[in-house]
């Protein structure tokens, strides 16, 4: 089971089971959907910003362990930093997740506790499960219309 | 228990694959619905086709290009007695399920549909027998209604019989639903939409591999399935229809080997079934397919279904004492698959910890959105069976999934 310890991290599980921001959230000023049609993972993101800042983010919807874990992690992440921080740590976490050496290489410290979730880049087919929750943060600050799809 | 005799490992000798570890454990495939493996018999034919008579077919006055027809059309004649379609001219070979459903929407559909029209479809189609119809209602503006389901997973007749209008002109029905594995009633349903003026379209994807299936018994004017779910080759599949249907259809892909006569005032086209077989088939995957078809119907395909329905009622039992599990359609007269969900496991999360056993299920929707939504789950795991599984195996994945609970609880 060593294989599985590595993906389910004790972090990863606690957050699947207790997810962070999770929510509506009432007063947010951008909003999107995403969706992960290869397992069903369904999310909708909210954040708020003011003056270039994420002040407050939460998600809803349903997903695997991964997909959740990682959408309650960056919403612990995003909460309080600029959007250019955040568009910078979504460059960052998509180099850890995919092992793309170029992006990754900026220092794994600067993940903090994003880093639990490097164990998925042995597991090709849920990359996208822990990516869903960035690609949706994007479309939300890119005001993307149609919804994310991470086919 | 009183067991057929029918002994699975008898036959798992014929299936290479099935010898297979994966991290050092033997592989338990728990995923025929969505392709079955293939035996020895369908390989070498496969190969043997390549290394002895490789020619195109219906075109070559040379020897190779005879053998190569001879063993195109065998095939078919081979597949006409396994559905018992009487006429080989009325069986037609396409890619899979997939493209002989759009042959039907595209070709029947785009040429009868009028403004208003009606097709009656099914809570628990795969999105194959609803995309092409939605394309085609759509584009002649015609209507789609939906048969619900009971809370048992079963078709509500009266409901169904509730839909057809003298607008209804369509029915879709899956044979053998591959979620909830549910068996509809297809000869009744085709009865009542008969006698209501409209034509049935039967998915037999999941039905033609694991029981008898007879055609004209079930009197349906169109059925489509695939070889790679009968133990066949990939890219190989049939549609069946009724010669009068398909004589006045107009063809539903243009090119060589449909046409009698081409000029440039236009083209007649070739006889049945060539006036929808265009361009050069999936050659050795249709012999092959033939070859599936075989082994099969040796096999028995009464021996299969009594065998399988076993396996099936023994997973259902079993997964049943699983804690928080919840089973998806009916408890028996069922295909053999178990589609099942746990309140605090997402199926894909199962379906990473069973890898780990090498135990391969399928976890999503399973190209079934609306069932899904209808059942209000996002998704579901299945495991599916074939003749070649066995009450071991069960217990395995059973025991996996115990480990899997306490994991992720
Ligand atoms: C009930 C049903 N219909 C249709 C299909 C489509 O089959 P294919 O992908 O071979 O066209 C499937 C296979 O997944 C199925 O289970």
């Amino acid at each position: 089971m060593s294989d599985l310890r590595e993906l389910y991290q004790e972090v990863i599980l606690d957050h699947s089971r207790n997810p962070r921001n999770f929510g509506r959230l009432e007063n947010a000023n951008h909003e999107a959907d995403g969706n992960n049609p290869l397992c069903g993972d369904q999310i909708t993101l909210f954040v708020r910003t003011e003056d270039g800042m994420v002040i407050d983010i939460s998600f809803e919807g349903s997903g695997c362990a991964i997909s959740t874990a990682s959408a309650s992690l960056m919403t612990e992440a995003l909460k309080g930093k600029s959007i250019e921080d955040a568009q910078e740590l979504f460059e960052q976490f998509h180099g850890m997740v995919t092992g793309d050496p170029m992006r990754e290489s900026q220092s794994a410290q600067s993940m903090g506790k994003l880093s639990v979730l490097a164990g998925v880049r042995e597991f090709p087919v849920r990359v996208k499960c822990a990516s869903l929750a960035w690609h949706t943060f994007k479309a939300a600050i890119e005001e993307a219309v149609e919804p994310v799809s991470t086919e | 228990m009183n067991r057929t005799a029918f002994d699975p490992h008898d036959v798992r000798g014929d299936f290479p694959i099935l010898s297979r570890r994966i991290h050092g454990t033997p592989l338990v495939y728990l995923d025929s619905a969505a392709t079955s493996q293939k035996p020895k018999r369908v390989l070498d034919t496969l190969a043997t086709f390549y290394e002895t008579s490789n020619a195109n077919v219906h075109r070559a006055i040379h020897h190779l290009g005879e053998e190569a027809t001879a063993a195109y059309e065998g095939a078919r004649e081979i597949l006409c007695r396994f559905i018992g379609a009487g006429d080989p001219t009325c069986c037609i070979f396409v890619k899979n399920t997939t493209e002989g459903l759009n042959l039907v929407a595209n070709s029947w559909g785009r040429s009868h549909l009028q403004p208003g029209d009606e097709i009656v479809l099914t809570e628990m189609e795969h999105h194959s027998n609803i995309v092409p119809w939605q394309l085609v209602a759509q584009e002649r503006g015609a209507k789609i209604r939906y048969v619900p389901i009971t809370s048992d997973g079963l078709l509500d007749m009266e409901a169904f019989a509730g839909l057809l209008t003298n607008r209804t002109r369509i029915v879709g029905v899956a044979h053998a639903s591959n979620v909830l594995g549910t068996i509809n009633p297809v000869a009744e349903i085709a009865r009542i939409a008969h006698d209501a003026g409209a034509i049935v379209v039967a998915d037999g994807a999941q039905s033609v591999p694991h029981m008898p299936v007879d055609v004209t018994t079930l009197d349906v004017d169109f059925m489509a399935f695939s070889s790679h779910k009968m133990c066949g080759p990939t890219g190989a599949g049939m549609l069946y229809g009724r010669k009068e249907l398909l004589e006045e259809m107009p063809p539903f892909l243009g090119g060589g080997d449909m046409i009698e006569r081409v000029s440039k005032e236009g083209t007649t086209f070739a006889k049945l079934p060539y006036k929808f077989e265009a361009g050069t088939p999936d050659i050795a995957e249709v012999v092959a397919m033939g070859a599936a078809a075989e082994y099969l119907s040796d096999l028995g395909l009464d021996v299969i279904h009594t065998y399988e329905t076993e396996l099936v009622d023994y997973a259902l039992e079993q997964i049943s004492t699983l804690e928080g599990v919840r089973i998806f359609g009916p408890r028996e007269g069922r295909a053999s698959l178990v589609s099942f969900s746990f309140e605090k496991i997402h199926p894909h999360d199962l379906s990473e910890f069973l890898n780990q056993d090498s135990i391969a299920v399928r976890a999503g929707h399973h190209c079934t959105h609306i069932l899904h939504d209808v059942l209000g789950v996002p998704a579901t795991t299945r495991a599916s069976f074939a003749f070649y599984n066995t009450f071991e195996e069960i217990d395995l994945l059973v025991r996996s999934c115990r480990k899997a609970i306490d994991f992720f609880s």
